[in-house]
């Protein structure tokens, strides 16, 4: 049967602004059938989101829903969890918006280990302010500001977010649609900060400089590099040369800022 | 005994032209008809519900 998106999607808001074959619909409605198999109320469920293209997401949402300065998703998301820690906290942004702007409060937010979700969509460039190149965008791709190629090595946003202090990271791809929100599902459902990034794509600024014929050559890209952590591990380094993993990749157990932070106040009183 | 036929509702005010539906269509049930996906060959779905999953335009329903 047909999954009713309708009932989570904000009356009228539809079509959205996203380019034709970009995967950030793809992602939106992984995270709508995530949130649908957690079971989280509308009216405890917080989706903060920063500005660019990923972070129009939450518009398009029927839930408490805040759109913040750039890069700031995972400040005021702080906020929000701090005045309501019952709360359900949902973080979403690109990859500009979480790693470069947001760098610093991406990886303290790691590092507090709150409890709440950052969904990071890793299209590999600046897709909503014209091409610019991103720290994620691959050494020698070209964007609008290296119209040369791109000197400078990519994030990995996984590893940051593990070094940084994260207890449950995972990768996706928009191409694995059905992983998603298994991934999703398992991020909501940890107790501590997760970091889900799913590698998009952005046939409008990122594929048209860099040679892809089109949006399905670029699906198909997602297919080719992404490999499953399990399946990994019986491959040697020369195969898994220019592969991608994707799968839960870290996860672990360890206080949260929330509960602690209760503890901070009950010692006050 | 007849086989039940699903329908695929295609929302045209919400489809880009993607051509992912089409694509990804393992039996080849969708084509585009000018700038909008259009249901050719129902007779050959499967159910799959892989046009439905990857639409990124929230624009195919199917029900079976």
């Amino acid at each position: 049967m047909a999954f009713d998106y309708d009932k989570y999607i904000r009356p009228g808001k539809l079509p959205h602004i996203w380019c034709p074959g970009c995967g950030h619909g793809i992602v939106m409605k992984g995270l709508i059938r995530a949130i649908d198999t957690c079971g989280l109320e509308k009216n405890n469920t917080a989706i903060v989101s920063g500005i660019g293209c990923a972070s129009r997401l939450p518009g398009y949402l029927d839930f408490c829903t805040l759109h913040t300065a750039h890069g700031r998703a995972a400040a005021f998301a702080t906020g929000v969890k701090m005045a309501k820690p019952e709360m359900n906290v949902i973080l979403v942004g690109g990859d500009g918006d979480g790693t470069a702007i947001g760098g610093n409060h991406f990886i303290h937010a790691c590092r507090r280990n709150i409890d709440m979700t950052y969904i990071i969509m890793n299209n590999n460039i600046y897709g909503m302010t014209g091409g610019q190149f991103s720290p994620c965008t691959p050494t020698g791709a070209k964007a609008s500001t290296t119209p040369y190629g791109n000197p400078d090595p990519a994030f990995d946003i996984a590893k940051l977010a593990i070094g940084a202090g994260a207890t449950f990271v995972a990768r996706g791809t928009a191409y694995h649609a059905t992983q998603i929100d298994k991934l999703i599902t398992e991020a909501i459902q940890h107790k501590g900060f997760s970091v889900v990034e799913i590698l998009d794509d952005c046939p409008t600024t990122y594929g048209r400089r860099n040679k892809f014929k089109s949006v399905i050559e670029m699906m198909n890209r997602l297919k080719d590099v992404a490999v499953p952590v399990k399946a990994a591990e019986k491959m040697t380094a020369e195969q898994l040369q220019g592969k991608i993993l994707t799968g839960v990749l870290y996860k672990e157990e360890r206080p949260n800022y929330t509960d602690e932070y209760a503890k901070v106040i009950a010692r006050a009183k | 005994m007849e086989k039940k036929l699903p329908t695929i509702e295609i929302i045209e005010k919400y489809c880009k032209g993607c051509h992912i539906c089409v694509e990804f269509c393992p039996t080849k049930v969708l084509e585009m008809k000018g700038f909008v996906a259009s249901v050719k060959n129902l007779e050959a779905c499967i159910k799959c519900m892989q046009c439905e999953l990857r639409c990124p335009d929230f624009a195919i329903k199917v029900s079976a």
